[in-house]
């Protein structure tokens, strides 16, 4: 599918780090003229996605945290998120609501939010290589946008 | 993250302001349990008004503070939340732990 526009980020896995690429993310996002509960849901979905490079592919180290956004033909928005981190070994039930192997401070429900708010997810990983997020959502062109 | 709180007839009410992320959840859960130790509230509610940003973290840090205010003998609810976070309470169905009430237009 021909790419229309594009972004790559390459950003070590610090949590101060989740606010810049939500927001980047958003930044990109407006040039589909989305509504702002659309930027929201893409916020949000690529919050969900950062925080579980953080706290669960990288759980005690420092590691890269790969974005790429692209622009598809007729308003598609591609996100993926990749991280080179442990991995996911069940993605299935990493993927029910809320499982964590995160403890208390986790609710559990960062993939289903993700499914909830993008029209499409798809989730590759192998234990001990890393894991692969790519989301999709179809940003509509309307003539009353906000 | 900004609190600031208000309290009347054994009522705390908190208000958060900024963005509530993985980021901001330890900080904001640790400032919340003291103001609960502080003020021993009957009921506590969470204004979500000024909260321009709420993601899962969210939700943990929301269920953490519900367990610790029933096992205070209190109840504790959502008050008038912001756009993008109403959608990430809706989508993950907490109203069924903690109501969420609108109190202003």
């Amino acid at each position: 599918m021909k790419t229309e526009n594009y972004i790559q980020l390459d950003f070590p896995s610090r949590s101060s780090n989740e606010a810049f690429a939500r927001t980047a993310a958003a930044a990109f996002a407006a040039q589909l003229d989305p509504t702002l509960e659309e930027l929201g849901d893409i916020k949000t979905a690529v919050s969900e996605a950062v925080t579980n490079c953080i706290v669960h592919a990288y759980p005690d180290h420092i590691g890269r945290i790969h974005m790429r956004l692209r622009i598809l033909p007729e308003g598609e928005l591609e996100i993926q998120i990749r991280d080179w981190g442990q991995g996911i070994a069940d993605v299935e039930q990493a993927m029910q609501p809320l499982f964590t192997t995160g403890g208390e401070e986790r609710s559990g429900m960062g993939f289903s939010i993700m499914t909830s708010f993008m029209d499409r997810i798809r989730v590759r990983s192998t234990p001990g290589k890393g894991t692969t997020v790519l989301l999709r959502r179809h940003i509509k062109p309307r003539p009353d946008r906000r | 993250m900004t609190i600031s709180t208000s309290f009347k007839s054994g009522r705390l009410t908190v208000f958060l302001a900024g963005e509530l992320d993985h980021h901001e959840a330890r900080e904001t859960l640790r400032s919340l349990e003291g103001l609960l130790d502080e003020y021993l509230p009957r009921d506590c509610a969470l204004d979500l008004s000024g909260l321009s940003f709420m993601d899962s973290s969210g939700i943990a840090l929301i269920v953490r503070l519900s367990r610790r205010v029933s096992e205070m003998g209190g109840r504790l609810w959502i008050e008038n939340p912001a756009r993008q976070p109403s959608r990430v309470l809706d989508a993950s169905g907490i109203d069924r732990l903690v109501p969420v009430a609108i109190t202003k237009l």
